[in-house]
């Protein structure tokens, strides 16, 4: 049988501990032992960003971490970031804009455009563009993903 | 027309809080139950009989339940012609087809023995492109084309390799060059690309001892999977229940049936239990349809005013492995021939070939791309010969109310010239501005024009149930894969009942429970499922007037009904609230009236014909939809790469059931486009796909994406619901033409193929340099 570890995390505000295979990713864990499914995979080699997490307010390619690397740190992920029922900023922006056609990149592109938004609260287009780059949509969202995080700046 | 509340309004998407909170339940994110992994053993050679194949120390790999192989499981499938085996069975024809299938309790286990198949195989000669393909002495690929099913509008070669042979005769070709002062020729290739919508295909399968096999997958079309599946396995249509989820992107790629069927005789072996398949990205760009490459040669009369008199157009593609679906890309692809202008005399050959490269099929344009590729750079070469503005030669020739199709079919509701000129108009057309030290810059144009291919007896239909608080359930069988239809069936929903569309729910198709719909394909969801939707709701509407007119005992035609009540436009005082006509007794004797309101709508296009087998004329098209793409680019002769500067699109959407959505789509099949024009082509070497992956396959990202301007033109379609016409494809075709008739402005340099990626370029303007032109 695969090798467990146990591990100590906080996830969307709550501690957890829990049992990870070793060898696992991060995504994969998320997924099938968390049952927060609003992670995706779109690639599984780190080439499409549909699988951003936030781990320690950055955002990472779930499934090139392994989910023993959770261990002691903070992850949130699209389930966690809507408070009270009530939607973040660059969700409701999303809708408003929008920003997503079949919704798939969509949690990594919020997430993504969440952490940018912490770290530059008034992003240039070129700061979007950089941040957001590794991010695929093929439905081709962009110009609604751009109007939807410039009319979430600020805070 | 009465003003519209609901159509044309941008409401937020029905599927919006899910989609941004992650809770949007695609076909992975289910919990089905107990479940057995499925991995396939690919082929790994492109053309070859198999000889053996052994699965014995897989089957004694720990955690494996079964494996298949094609010899335990030769039924066959297709959608037009069936070609197609879920495994190989006695031979592969293409690299990476299925050879046999594993099913294990872990994804791990299933890996570890597909590894430890053996399979022997025996090459053949092989062919890698159609033009090779379609020579008598060809090798053949298909040796019993001659016993396929096929439906009776396609026409195969048995004995070639030509699974259809679209032939179109219009008017006197012999007589259109005669007229004409000039005769230009040219020769184009469009190159495979892949959809790669983020989610790939994913399947999973359930037998239950009572004989009902129930069916997830990430199909556009439930209702095609029930239908193949159903032939395909002898299995009665009530025994089969197909559920769809929300679909992480199609384009045309989860079209048809493809992976479904692959893990039944596992499914039967095991039943109760759920057999799943997920392709990883790597299977899915190889294993799934391609867009079919297209070698074309064009050879167009035209006079010194610019008017085209005639136009042959002869069209090679490469089928792939298998085209049971492909084969009515290459007929509409025919039928279509001429673009969007008026040609009078046209003779067309399109050739579908089947070739040993991965399966080619459906793609966003289906066809139109490719083909009309062909025809915005040979309207451009024909400027550049007479020395006349592009834009006027597109407009002399250009489709206009009651002009004919290469087909002769009569155009109706369009304004070609409009969709021309707007994206003209934003990129200042005629004023050519000059580019910086080394760079040099030019402005190009495109049109464009689709019709649903569809076969003319694709149906929709559409059931409303009217809750007794006056909410209302619609239930159709299209599916969602952000093309935004749940919300605009709504709006059409919203519209036609006078409820308000916060008052209407609507979910995802499940074969068990919602009424038919052909297949989410073609652009044709709003128009023909809407029309069904529409048709329903009056149903509906009708029924409670009925019933309001015998509980209020009021004549039908004094009552309205505001949303709340139905009321006596003579007398306000009576009055009726749904619930009353839900429950629908009388009030003074409560002798019942009539049930709950179910309201009905069904839809068969009425306006279309077959194709006379020689001539390919007839009505094809159930409605046209035209626009327009304008590009300024600006291109670096030191390196090549192109900058868009400028990217105007333009399309008639007849009427904008939601204009956000609407612009939306545009822009997604703008990006499409130009991804297509400046990076996508899939690699072949010697039939082995070699750019697989994001990383060698790359697709427009957010930081290459220029800003777009988008135009939705109104004029509306008559018979389509509130003047609506489907417009999801559409945006995409003209944008590689434009840019490449920009290069060319820019440049002074012809391009006949795409993608423009800085080698091709780089190469083109050194050749140039070197030929001292
Ligand atoms: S799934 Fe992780 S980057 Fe694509
Ligand atoms: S919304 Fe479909 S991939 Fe981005």
């Amino acid at each position: 049988m695969s090798e467990k570890i146990t591990i100590n995390f906080t996830v969307n505000g709550e501690k957890e501990q829990r049992e990870a295979v070793v060898g696992h990713t991060l995504l994969r864990f998320i997924r099938n032992e968390l049952h927060l499914t609003g992670v995706k995979e779109g690639c599984g080699i780190g080439e499409c960003g549909a699988c951003v997490v936030l781990l320690d307010g950055k955002p990472v390619n779930s499934c090139l971490v392994l989910a023993v690397e959770l261990d002691g740190r903070e992850l949130v992920t699209i389930e966690g970031l809507s408070k009270n029922g009530e939607l973040d900023r660059v969700q409701q922006a999303f809708i408003d804009h929008a920003a997503f056609q079949c919704g798939y990149c969509t949690p990594g592109m919020i997430l993504s455009a969440r952490a940018l938004l912490d770290r530059k609260p008034n992003p240039t287009d070129a700061d979007i563009d950089e941040a957001l780059s590794g991010n695929l949509c093929r439905c081709g969202a962009y110009q609604e993903i751009r109007g939807a995080i410039k009319a979430s700046s600020g805070k | 027309m009465a003003e519209l509340k609901t159509v044309g309004t941008s409401i937020p998407r029905k599927d919006a809080i899910e989609k941004v909170t992650g809770l949007a339940e695609f076909i992975e994110d289910r919990y089905m139950g107990p479940m057995l992994y499925a991995k396939m053993k690919k082929s790994t050679v492109a053309h070859a009989k198999i000889k053996n194949i052994d699965a014995s120390r897989a089957l004694e790999h720990p955690g494996v339940k079964a494996v298949l192989t094609g010899k335990d499981y030769p039924n066959m499938i297709g959608l037009y012609l069936i070609d197609r085996t879920f495994l190989a069975v006695d031979k592969v024809r293409f690299w990476g087809e299925p050879v046999a299938v594993v099913a294990a309790v872990t994804e791990e286990a299933a890996a570890e023995a597909v590894e430890l198949i053996e399979v022997e195989y025996e090459e053949l000669p092989a062919v890698f492109d159609p033009r090779e393909g379609i020579k008598p002495d060809a090798p053949i690929i298909h040796e019993n084309l001659a016993d396929y099913e096929i439906v009776p509008i396609f026409y195969p070669k048995p004995g070639t390799n030509i699974a259809n042979h679209f032939k179109l005769r219009k008017g006197d070709i012999d007589r259109g060059f005669e007229e004409a002062d000039m005769i230009i020729e040219r020769d184009y290739y469009v190159p495979q690309m892949q959809h790669v919508p983020i989610e790939t295909h994913k399947a999973a399968v359930q037998w239950s001892p009572d004989g009902k096999l129930t069916v997830w997958s990430t199909a556009q079309s439930p209702n095609v999977v029930r239908q193949l599946l159903s032939k395909s396995l002898d299995i009665p249509m009530h025994k089969i229940r197909v559920i769809s989820s929300y679909i992480g992107g199609g384009f045309g790629c989860k079209a048809g049936a493809s992976i479904e069927g692959l893990l039944v005789p596992i499914a039967q072996k095991y039943p109760g239990h759920i057999i799943r398949i997920v392709f990883s990205r790597e299977e899915d760009m190889q294993g799934t349809f391609t867009r079919q490459a297209l070698y074309s040669k064009l050879k167009t009369g035209v006079r010194k005013d610019g008017r085209i008199t005639a136009l042959q157009y002869e069209m090679i593609w490469d089928g792939g492995a298998y085209t049971e679906y492909g084969v009515n890309i290459v007929r509409a692809a025919g039928y279509s021939s001429t673009g969007a202008y008026d040609i009078p005399n046209v003779k067309t050959d399109s050739y579908c070939v089947y070739t040993n490269n991965s399966i080619g099929g459906p793609v966003r344009g289906f066809g139109m791309c490719e083909m009309q590729w062909g025809i915005e750079r040979q309207l451009e070469a024909i400027a550049r010969e007479l020395d006349m503005d592009p834009l006027e030669v597109r407009k002399l020739n250009g489709m206009k109310e009651g002009s004919t199709t290469a087909a002769g079919q009569v155009v109706h509701d369009l304004d070609y010239d409009q969709c021309l000129q707007v994206v003209a108009d934003k990129i200042s057309w005629g004023k050519k501005e000059s580019g910086s030290e080394g760079k040099f810059r030019g402005k190009g144009i495109a049109g464009l024009v689709k019709c649903p291919a569809q076969p003319s007896n694709a149906a929709s239909s559409a059931i409303i149930r009217i809750n007794e608080d006056g909410t209302a359930h619609v239930m159709i069988g299209a599916t969602e894969m952000g093309q935004g239809m749940l919300t605009a069936i709504s709006q059409i929903a919203s519209e036609a009942l006078n409820i308000p569309v916060d008052k209407i729910d609507i979910k995802v198709p499940d074969t068990d429970f919602t009424p038919y719909e052909w297949q989410s394909v073609g652009s044709r969801i709003t128009y023909t499922c809407g029309t069904s939707v529409k048709r329903a709701a009056e149903d509906a509407l009708g029924q409670i007037y009925c019933v309001a007119a015998d509980l209020l005992e009021t004549p039908q035609e004094d009552l309205s009904f505001d949303g709340k009540k139905i009321f006596s436009t003579k007398d306000p005082e009576i009055k009726a609230t749904i619930r009353e006509v839900a429950d629908s007794c009388k009030k003074c004797t409560g002798e019942g009236i009539a049930g709950p309101i179910i309201g009905r709508g069904s839809y068969v296009p009425t306006n279309m014909t077959n194709l006379d087998p020689e001539t390919g004329q007839g009505n094809p098209g159930l409605f046209y939809c035209f626009g327009a793409t304008g590009v300024e680019v600006e291109v670096d002769s030191e390196t090549g790469v192109i900058t868009v500067l400028q990217l105007a699109s333009s399309i008639d959407a007849g009427k904008a059931v939601n204009p956000q959505l609407c612009e939306a789509q545009l822009h997604g099949g703008t990006i499409m486009g130009l991804s297509t024009a400046l990076y996508e082509e899939v690699r072949f070497d010697k039939g082995i796909m070699l750019n697989r992956n994001f990383t060698d396959y790359k697709i427009a990202s957010i930081d290459n994406t220029p800003h777009i301007d988008s135009f939705i033109l109104e004029t509306p379609e008559t018979k389509g619901p509130y003047g609506a016409r489907g417009i999801g494809e559409q945006p995409m075709i003209g944008v590689a033409p434009a840019i490449a008739n920009a290069v060319c402005n820019a440049l002074d340099i012809e391009f006949n193929t795409f993608p423009l990626t800085p080698e091709r370029v780089w190469q083109a303007i050194k050749d140039k340099k070197n030929s001292g032109a």
